[in-house]
């Protein structure tokens, strides 16, 4: 625990050292700053359009902003992971660093986990650090915090699993670029894989959609907290961490 | 404190380290001496636990690589062909990574940190970032890293590769100057470097061991006999080469001579006598009690260079050849086909 927390520790620092994590830190921020800005400004204007013609229909912060808010942070989250993800083995492998960890009195598990743990660390980071526009809503409004944690809960898990798989790709190529577009490929692809569900409903198609990312993220966007979708997570970080421990044991293996 | 017993590395398609087997004493330094693609760095690695070997076995300070990777990998500091530097990072920070990740922590980090920013002398870089740094001082920050939670084992890949003379020299003390504490295992090509460093060496090449011995035996040993250099000379009139010659030959216990040099008034002859045989105080007499000058008697020791060549040449012919390239035109053909492979034992 303490090698993972050492690990992890340094990973962090270096994605601060190098611009990638404040680069990515900006662009999150403007681009949910103008989304959010976007679906505030509609709520608002339908606000006043029902007042002016007398209507007076329950309009619902949470359902009207926060919720597609967060379904398109979800969304960002396949252009931002491979950019976090790509460089946790690919660049080690380049600059011949693995050799020192893989060469130093630690388990290969804990360092996987500190570097995973830091991706997610930093992923979370950079989706509080726009959450910061909600204070807003909170300010002026009164929407209701707990679907809004729980649909916040769903982008962490998301997120995490898709780092999981991230760093698993991250251990097959020396080169960043690679990593990045083949994880963002894996990414979309369990994005889409969703998308059968409508059209057919054969064994395949379920499992298919069973699969898919974003079937298990609904339930989180609703504001219900599911421990059936969660385990759906849970289980592809395994899967993903596992398949890294591998990777690294065949590297020791074959290189 | 390091047993390798048949070592063997196979890839997909080749054998990177062929059954070599040795052992290295506690304190020693041995030169792990081979061309490039020999197998030095794959026989490093599986010692630092990098990755396990095919067959065979290696202990470490007492552990198995294989069985208690974990064990070894803490008796161990390895320096790799390129330093393990995280260019992101500053100097100092990195050293306190790297003790933390061996395990150091609280005064006892700092003060081995200390220690090894003034050991390897990095202390004016300390808070410079490593992409900053010079070659030689990543290399010394490197071999900072290796020797920060005072393993009993150093394995320092190529140590000297890409370093100024200034440079390599610095190293090269530093790294002597660790040897009483540490165990040390170096790679090089270069072979003044081992005949300046190391007690012992091991040859390898395409994989297979091919000589291990200390320095002084394998010069030996590739001679097959001793041979010396014998400067004479007169001070006035012609020189008299071949009676001088013939006067040296008779000496007891010498096999054979040879004019290796010849000049006005004197010749240098190389005289081989069997091993063991003393001959240098017979020779040295005899030639002054012929009236001759002594003007110089040394021993003829054959560089390593030379050994190596004729220990890792794929064929005979160029081993002489290049041995005799690298010796004077006039050597004697008996001298660079010296009986050597006898020492694959």
């Amino acid at each position: 625990m303490r090698n993972t927390w050492i690990i992890c520790r340094r990973e962090l620092s270096s994605y601060f050292a190098s611009p990638i994590a404040w680069l990515l830190l900006a662009m999150y921020s403007i681009i949910f700053g103008w989304i959010f800005w976007n679906f505030l400004a509609e709520f608002i204007k339908q606000g006043l359009d029902m007042e002016m013609m007398g209507q007076m229909q329950p309009m619902n912060v949470n359902e009207q902003v926060i919720r597609p808010l967060l379904g398109t942070c979800s969304f960002l989250g396949l252009f931002v992971i491979p950019l976090i993800s790509m460089r946790l083995f690919a660049e080690e492998k380049r600059n011949g660093t693995i050799e020192l960890l893989a060469t130093s009195p630690v388990r290969d598990v804990e360092i996987i986990l500190g570097k995973w743990f830091a991706a997610t660390l930093l992923y979370c980071w950079i989706i509080i650090f726009a959450c910061i526009n909600f204070v807003f809503l909170f300010r002026y409004g009164n929407p209701d915090w707990k679907p809004l944690l729980i649909t916040l809960l769903g982008v962490f898990l998301q997120g995490a699993a898709l780092l999981a798989i991230g760093t698993f790709i991250s251990t097959l190529t020396k080169n960043q670029i690679i990593a990045a577009a083949m994880t963002f490929g894996a990414c979309l692809l369990l994005w889409v894989f969703s998308w059968v569900s409508s059209y057919d409903s054969s064994t395949w198609a379920q499992v298919l959609s069973y699969m898919s990312v974003i079937t298990h993220f609904d339930t989180f966007d609703r504001g219900v907290l599911s421990t059936k979708d969660a385990i759906y997570y849970l289980s592809v970080i395994f899967l993903g961490l596992f398949f890294t421990a591998r990777s690294m044991e065949s590297l020791r293996w074959r290189s | 404190m390091i047993t390798v017993t048949d070592l063997t590395k196979r890839y997909a398609r080749t054998t990177a380290v062929d059954h070599i087997s040795f052992s290295v004493n506690k304190g020693d330094i041995v030169g792990f001496l081979g061309p490039n693609g020999a197998g030095k760095t794959t026989t490093m690695r599986m010692l630092t636990c990098f990755f396990p070997p095919t067959e065979g076995k290696a202990t470490v300070a007492g552990f198995d690589v294989f069985e208690q990777p974990l064990e070894v990998r803490k008796r161990i500091g390895y320096l790799p062909e390129t330093p393990p530097l995280y260019l992101e990072m500053e100097t100092i920070e990195y050293l306190r990574f790297v003790g933390r990740l061996k395990g150091l922590s609280g005064t006892h980090l700092e003060n081995r940190v200390a220690f090894v920013l003034d050991r390897c002398a990095i202390a004016d870089v300390k808070t410079r970032l490593l992409s900053k740094l010079s070659k030689g001082y990543r290399q010394r920050v490197g071999l900072a890293q290796a020797i920060i939670h005072n393993p009993d084992v150093l394995i320092l890949d190529e140590p000297t590769a890409g370093l100024d003379p200034k440079q390599i020299n610095e190293t090269r003390d530093l790294i002597k100057s660790l040897a009483g504490d540490h165990t040390i295992i170096l790679s090089t090509h270069i072979l003044p470097e081992v005949e300046q460093t190391c007690q012992s060496v091991l040859i390898i090449n395409k994989g297979k061991l091919v000589a291990t011995d200390s320095v002084h035996n394998l010069q030996a040993r590739a001679r097959g006999a001793e041979s010396m250099l014998v400067n004479v000379g007169v001070r006035s009139g012609e020189f008299p080469s071949a009676a001088v010659q013939a006067r040296l030959q008779r000496i007891p216990g010498v096999s054979g001579t040879a004019l290796k040099e010849e000049f006005q008034s004197g010749a240098i002859f190389e005289v081989e006598s069997k091993k063991g045989q003393l001959v240098r105080g017979d020779l040295a007499r005899a030639v002054v009690e012929a009236g001759w000058d002594l003007n110089e008697l040394r021993p003829s020791a054959m560089s390593l260079e030379e050994i190596f060549l004729q220990l890792t040449g794929s064929d005979a012919a160029t081993a002489s050849t290049a041995a005799a390239e690298a010796a004077p035109p006039s050597e004697p053909p008996a001298s660079t086909e010296a009986p050597a492979p006898e020492a694959n034992a």
